[in-house]
């Protein structure tokens, strides 16, 4: 090393700008959560409208009956995400704050890993979360609203949550909100021998409590959704029948189990469909599964006598004993996500680029000096001007050698599978040190130089 | 010697009270286990009560209210036992052993020596009547202690918590269909009971006999319980409006057994 002092390097932090806000089952009943989900028709415009928010740079939209939450990565740390809301929903946030929660940087990265971990979850290790998670994810890309580092982050986050579902048995005791379902369904009709379920919405959740009923011993299955081809794919699935949507009113009196889980931002059950059902049905008692956010089934018809009506609140009231008996795994799993919260921070930091440059560029400097004091001594003294003159040309030869490689390397910075690639390439070629000791520098001398609070654990 | 096995009967009934308490205590069933063999032998002796009395008078006979209140007791517990063995579930006897205590209890303190005054006690007729009465009376008793029962589980189910009475309750379909074949497997007896009754009432005391408070209370009692089964067939009423007509009859079936200090036809003891 020339015995120069690293310079703090304004964009070292850059990698750990992450921020999240949202409201999830926890901090919201289902009642502000209705106002923050954003329909699957409108996720992508969502996603596509946060990315471009001013300050930031990638961004992603999870909306799910349990959480709604915005991940982005801001330009430089914050960003007004609640100018966002404001922007997005035509609402003002503030009312809700209580039910919002936020995290930066660390504290961020962990969440996103906790959520496709299952371990945020109503029902902890229940598995639609990760799928759901993915989903987002796989619509973030379609729009180009995801690349390098939020793209990394989902990477990890989706790795962690293989490793916590094959490490812990958080997974294999879960309790998911469909098989809740099937309990409930079972004190209220006993045997579920010849029983009838019908699915409002072809939903992933809507199939998974099907195929559970099924499971149990449920006949028949009908199938009702907007658009009849998905009805007719997921009927077909489960030897079921699709009923066109028009027709739901006449069939679903039919059923024992209505499971309804569609986007409609209103309710489609109301109490004098129930009345109806009741007495086309001779009263004989009707199962109501709401899956949807916003519900589909007013909770007035809940007052009905034999109709039972539980939304995804009521499943997790009814589950939260189950919960307590996971906490031993459920610790061991957040020890696993910790661990790669630090794990994924340094590399991060590996996949940074600026260290590289800075010590390709410290490098060849070094060779540069090297070389002048030893051409020196032949030369003799030289002139101020021509002392110049070797310096111009020495420093010249350099900067046209590293124009190339910066440039790549901060084009790869851009795409994150290409960064490692491209930054062990250029460090093998030039003989620079390891790349993790010199991203400990920098961190290191960021630490004294900077003094950026909470961004350094 | 009867009242010895009556006693002894009382005895195992006695827990199947203790359970009934501790449930709804909601103290967990720390009897659930022996409950079932406890009531069953209460079951035996009560039997054995039952043959060895008659055997000592040389027929079945009414005479008293406190051998009809053990007759009662060991129908309802042998209806009991019937549905017991179809659905498994003992949840019913929560309002059946109380009753079926409270009657042999009544029944084992204060048994006479049976005094005979009617010579109609001693027809085969009465017996037949009596007996087709009590099997109606057990019927309806039990899908009156299912019906609140179903109450319970509804209201459970309805508040959306996991109490513990909801995983101990049989579900609700069962629990209603309990209450619905009790109805439909003591109505003909009841049904018959009454005829015979009748016919016998007509025999003695010519057509007045319907003017008795009993007798018209018991008719009364009929077309609740006609009602009940109607409601059922036509309209499949259950859960609350099925248990309010089932306590209503209940109340009837109390108020008829009550009638009897006031009925003409039906005091047969000599006090």
């Amino acid at each position: 090393m020339g015995g120069k002092q690293l310079q703090p390097h304004p964009q070292v932090y850059r990698f750990m700008n992450f921020i999240v806000i949202g409201v999830n089952h926890q901090t919201a009943p289902v009642e502000v959560r209705e106002k923050f989900a954003i329909p699957e028709a409108r996720l992508a415009e969502a996603t596509k409208s946060l990315a471009s928010y001013p300050g930031i740079e990638e961004g992603m939209v999870v909306s799910t009956c349990n959480r709604v939450e915005l991940v982005a990565r801001t330009v430089n740390g914050t960003a007004d995400l609640h100018g966002f809301v404001r922007q997005f929903y035509g609402f003002d946030p503030a009312p809700y704050r209580e039910h919002l929660y936020e995290y930066r940087e660390r504290e961020a990265v962990r969440h996103v890993f906790r959520v496709a971990s299952s371990l945020d979850s109503m029902v902890v290790g229940e598995p639609q979360i990760l799928g759901q998670v993915k989903e987002a994810y796989a619509t973030a890309r379609a729009v180009g609203a995801v690349s390098s580092h939020l793209d990394a982050l989902l990477t990890r986050a989706f790795a962690v949550a293989k490793r916590v579902r094959t490490e812990t048995a958080i997974a294999t005791s879960a309790v998911s909100v469909a098989s809740v379902a099937v309990d409930l369904a079972k004190k209220i009709f006993g045997n579920l021998q010849g029983k009838t379920v019908y699915l409002v919405g072809a939903g992933k959740m809507c199939e998974l409590a099907a195929r559970h009923l099924l499971a149990h011993g449920a006949q028949k299955l009908y199938v009702a959704n907007r658009t009849y081809d998905r009805a007719l794919a997921l009927a077909e699935k489960f030897d079921g029948e699709a009923i066109p949507f028009e027709q739901l009113y006449e069939t679903v009196p039919n059923a024992d189990i209505v499971i309804s889980s569609t986007g409609a931002p209103h309710a489609i059950f109301r109490k004098e469909h129930g009345e109806k059902f009741l007495s086309r049905r001779k009263n004989r008692p009707m199962f109501f599964i709401d899956i949807a956010v916003p519900r589909d089934v007013d909770p007035e018809m809940n007052k009905l006598d034999g109709i039972f009506v539980y939304d995804i609140d009521d499943l997790s009231q009814v589950v939260s004993s189950h919960i307590a008996d996971r906490r031993v795994e459920a610790d061991r799993a957040e020890a696993i996500v910790q661990l790669e919260v630090d794990k994924f921070q340094s590399r991060l930091q590996t996949l940074d680029v600026v260290p590289t440059i800075v010590s390709l560029q410290e490098h060849l400097e070094t060779v540069r000096q090297a070389e002048i004091d030893r051409v020196r001594g032949r030369m003799g003294t030289l002139t101020p001007e021509q002392e110049m003159a070797v310096e111009a040309l020495t420093r010249g030869i350099i900067n046209k050698i590293m124009h190339t490689p910066i440039t790549t390397l901060k084009s790869a910075a851009r795409e994150s599978s290409e960064a490692t690639t491209v930054i062990d390439l250029v460090r093998k070629l030039f003989g620079l040190r390891d790349a993790g000791k010199a991203a400990a520098a920098a961190d290191e001398a960021n630490a004294v130089g900077s003094g950026k609070p909470g961004a350094h654990n | 010697m009867p009242l010895v096995w009556l006693r002894v009967a009382v005895a195992f009934y006695a827990v199947g009270l203790l359970y009934s308490l501790l449930l709804l205590s909601k103290r967990g069933n720390l009897l659930a286990k022996v409950v079932e063999p406890a009531v069953g032998l209460g079951l035996i002796f009560h039997f054995v009560s039952l043959v060895e009395s008659t055997v000592q008078v040389g027929r079945l006979s009414f005479a008293s209210i406190h051998y009809s209140e053990s007759i009662l007791a060991f129908m309802a517990m042998v209806v009991f036992f019937i549905f017991f063995v179809l659905y498994r579930t003992v949840s019913p006897g929560v309002v059946i052993f109380p009753i079926v205590f409270v009657l042999t209890f009544a029944s084992a303190i204060g048994q006479k020596p049976v005094t005979l005054t009617s010579p109609l006690l001693r027809s085969g007729w009465i017996f037949v009547h009596v007996v087709l009465i009590f099997t109606g009376y057990a019927g309806l008793f039990l899908s009156f202690g299912a019906s609140l029962l179903y109450l319970v589980q509804e209201r459970a189910l309805k508040a959306k918590r996991a109490t513990p009475l909801l995983t101990w309750l049989p579900p609700l379909q069962t629990i209603d269909e309990i209450c619905y074949r009790a109805l439909l497997f003591g109505f003909p007896f009841m049904t018959l009971g009454l005829i015979a009754g009748s016919v016998l009432a007509i025999d003695k005391y010519g057509p007045l006999f319907f003017y008795d408070p009993k007798i018209l209370l018991s008719f009364i009692m009929w077309a609740v319980y006609m009602l009940l089964l109607y409601t059922r067939w036509s309209s499949g009423w259950r859960g609350r409006r099925a248990a309010f007509l089932a306590t209503f009859a209940f109340v009837i079936a109390l108020s008829v057994w009550a009638a009897n200090s006031f009925s003409r036809t039906h005091r047969f003891i000599v006090s």
